[in-house]
């Protein structure tokens, strides 16, 4: 007894003070990708290296302009190495989270335009505040590859991360949950169980989908077994991108869900 | 090796003679056999037998387009020899059928189910041929791995209900558990039927989180299919690139400088620490020891935070690269990653003394979940599982890759136990022994070249195998490539696809409560095995 009390007080407390403290990502991390559109020639490198088809070109105002989604992007960093003019920038911003998937689009040459929220989002939002305080989350993995499940594993269990601080519990099934946090392309074994996952969830529910694979089907798009992104299956409200988002992401992500940071 | 070789060949040749067709694969260990479906069991049984070779994999082949036929190759390994015996039969369109080896063989007996699933052959005298991979919601005649199939198809979902081993008698009742669980864990259905509160029988249906990883691997250029390998698994990525890089490596013919060794020896022994420390604190969850499972997560995410600093990602993704690795460990960076893991040590050492000093908890842990030596070896069980039931067994000492042959280490070995506590011990050792390789490879390691850049082109119609021990135990991948730098197939078998059989047989007496420890003491990844 007296050793478990001495390991317990030697360790004191670890918990993180994300996000009142910013503890920014290591150096080598990759986030958030930058295109500077002044160095880009066109060259299509990045178009060519990317394993995900993230880059594409598009046409809009009568300008071809390159395009980057970051819902697509698994994070490898190969655009960076393969860009001869150093156009693309990969910076260890992490926070990504969005409720609207049009941002999280790169426009490398066309001027930003602020993206027009429909009334039905800011209904939905005025909705989501009953939870800002407390909020019951069930994971639900739709075919993921285990890296995000264990995030949220880390978030959830380890004591550096403790989600409960913010009043954010996970519960054991989808009938006590407000939130799903969906993860994986999703795969056609688990669709009937998610969607069914889904209407055991009562009214009214916020549903997170979590990393590359569940924002847009990832490295497993367009495939057979699998369909390209969980809005394909069920409304999607939130966006956490990353091939995993690391455990600051996912508070992040909800924490702007539930308006309790500003963008 | 040369001369295991030849023996291996000059056996062949005396007993089998011209029912067989032997021939040598470019590389120095594999040795590949020839035959046809009625020799094919004869074959089998006498590997097994004279050699003691084991079934490592069973990988089948869509060669239509090549000779005409289907192929299926049973990869046999030799125990204690850098070997591998690899017998291969054609099956024709026409009679789309194999003898099934799984009577004899019962480590076969899922390969032939997934194959049955993914091309449509049939193992004829299997004793329990079901859908294994598809769940049964594939219309009739589609089978995704068949060249004639495009990976894009959207195929409609198909109404099935598979059946459930089912046992009846008095006060037997069926406790049916997932897709979706209660815990933050991978999706997979068991039912146990059980008598009171301990299990008479278990049954359990993965494969949920299938998602064409194989087809996918054929529709990509060599160089992307490396992050679709990363993402085979999560807390696996690591031993997955290597193993990739290593089969395409082998395919060009290139040797990585000494430096890329090293450092790719690190990063997997890292990916073992962090996955071991985190398995043992997640073990004392199963038992409720929340103080354990707090501290092991602590500790595990000091080394994720390690790797981060490494490589970028918290799951070593983005490391690896084919031919050597994509960043440098730098003298900064080395004296941190030395420093971080003596403390890791020291924290860890205190954690299992306090879990190994709790009666109530080794109370749990004791006599639980037993696996036996037989049962295990007939399955071909590998990797954490298979050493706490006395199996010896590493890919790191029979078949060395990376810098494994430079450094010096010892695997942990439990004779006759084969319970949760087993598998605890092999892996607490295992922490110290990977601290011990990594800090040798510090020592070895000489300044040089990174990485050796590949010709443009990798040769095509060549095949290799590529292995790995993961931190759950050995991954086997086979490799087949095309034209203009495409993948032809890209077999991969992970440990947990030989570890799940076993669980059924470690579950019956146990009681109910018990079972996510004895699941978490195995820790069997699903997505490594559904694909």
């Amino acid at each position: 007894m007296f050793t478990k009390f001495q390991k317990s007080f030697q360790t004191g407390v670890v918990t993180s003070r994300y996000p009142k403290e910013k503890e920014p990502a290591p150096l080598r991390f990759r986030g958030r990708i930058e295109i500077d559109h002044e160095k880009c020639r066109h060259c299509n490198a990045c178009v060519e290296v990317c394993p995900t088809n993230a880059y594409t070109w598009v046409e809009e105002k009568g300008k071809r302009y390159l395009q980057m989604s970051h819902a697509k992007c698994i994070f490898c960093g190969m655009c960076e190495e393969a860009c001869p003019f150093k156009a693309v920038t990969i910076t260890n911003d992490f926070e990504l989270t969005t409720k609207n998937k049009d941002n999280l689009l790169v426009k490398a040459g066309l001027d930003e335009t602020a993206s027009v929220e429909d009334l039905g989002t800011k209904l939905k939002e005025e909705i989501f505040s009953v939870f800002r305080r407390s909020l019951h989350v069930r994971e639900v993995d739709a075919g993921s590859c285990n890296g995000c499940e264990w995030e949220v594993a880390a978030l959830y269990n380890s004591p550096v991360h403790d989600l409960q601080r913010f009043g954010i519990d996970i519960v054991a099934s989808p009938r006590h949950a407000d939130c799903l946090l969906v993860t994986g392309p999703p795969t056609r074994n688990l669709e009937a169980a998610l969607i069914k996952t889904y209407h055991s969830t009562p009214d009214p529910k916020m549903v997170i989908a979590l990393g590359a694979c569940a924002c847009s089907g990832g490295i497993f798009s367009n495939c057979y077994a699998t369909k390209n992104g969980i809005d394909n299956v069920v409304p999607v409200d939130v966006y956490i991108p990353g091939c995993p988002p690391r455990p600051q992401a996912i508070i992040y992500g909800f924490l702007l869900a539930l308006k309790r940071i500003k963008k | 090796m040369k001369e295991h070789r030849q023996f291996y060949l000059d056996e062949l040749t005396d007993r089998f003679k011209d029912t067989i067709n032997i021939t040598k694969s470019f590389l120095e260990n594999e040795i590949y056999i020839s035959t046809k479906k009625e020799n094919l069991l004869d074959v089998c049984v006498y590997l097994r037998e004279t050699f003691h070779a084991g079934l490592s994999a069973m990988i089948g082949n869509d060669e239509r387009s090549l000779n005409g036929n289907f192929r299926i190759y049973y990869v046999f390994s030799v125990p204690h020899a850098d070997i591998f015996l690899i017998v291969h039969i054609p099956v024709s369109e026409d009679h789309p059928e194999f003898p099934s080896v799984t009577t004899k063989i019962p480590a076969a007996h899922w390969y032939e189910r997934e194959i049955k699933d993914m091309f449509g052959l049939e193992p004829i005298g299997h004793p329990d041929p079901g859908t294994l991979v598809l769940h049964g919601n594939m219309p009739e005649n589609t089978y995704p791995l068949r060249k004639d199939f495009d990976v894009n198809t959207r195929v409609p979902l198909q109404e099935s209900r598979l059946p459930f081993f089912k046992v009846e008698g008095e006060g037997v009742f069926e406790i049916p558990v997932g897709p979706i669980h209660a815990g933050i864990i991978e999706p997979g259905h068991f039912r146990f039927s059980a008598v009171g509160d301990s299990i008479y029988y278990l049954d359990a249906k993965l494969f949920y989180t299938h998602k064409g990883t194989e087809k996918l691997f054929e529709t990509m250029p060599y160089t992307k299919a490396l992050f679709l390998a990363e993402r085979i698994c999560g807390v696996c990525a690591a031993s997955h690139a290597t193993g990739y890089c290593q089969a395409i490596e082998k395919v060009a013919g290139v040797e990585i400088p000494p430096r890329a060794k090293f450092i790719r020896t690190i990063v997997l022994e890292l990916e073992r620490l962090y996955n071991h420390i985190g398995d043992v604190g997640n073990i004392c969850a199963g038992a409720a020891f929340l103080l354990g499972n707090a501290h092991g997560f602590r500790i595990r995410e000091r080394m994720q935070q390690l790797n981060e600093t490494i490589c970028g990602n918290r799951y070593l993704r983005g490391m690896l690269t084919i031919g050597g690795v994509r960043f440098d460990i730098n003298n900064d960076l080395k004296q941190h990653i030395l420093a971080t893991l003596s403390e890791v040590k020291k924290d860890f050492k205190e954690l299992t003394k306090i879990i190994f000093a709790s009666s109530s908890l080794l109370d749990r842990f004791e006599t639980t979940g037993r696996l036996s030596t037989e049962i295990a070896k007939e399955l071909g069980v590998v990797g954490v599982a298979a050493r706490a039931s006395g199996i010896a067994t590493d890919t790191r000492l029979i078949h060395p890759y990376a810098a494994y042959d430079k450094v010096d280490f010892d695997i942990p070995i439990f004779h006759y136990e084969g319970d949760v506590l087993a598998r605890i011990r092999v892996r607490v050792d295992e922490v110290y022994q990977s601290i011990y390789i990594i800090e040798q490879c510090f020592d070895k390691m000489a300044p040089g070249p990174l990485k050796i850049p590949l010709e443009k082109e990798i040769p095509p119609y060549r095949h290799a195998l590529s292995y790995v021990e993961s931190p759950r135990g050995e991954n086997i991948y086979w490799i087949a490539t095309a034209p203009d730098n495409r993948l032809f197939r890209y077999k991969v078998r992970s440990p947990s696809f030989c570890n799940w059989p076993a669980i059924p047989f470690a579950i019956p007496d146990n009681i109910v409560p018990d079972f996510p420890l004895i699941n978490k003491s195995f820790e069997l990844c699903y997505s490594c095995t559904d694909l």
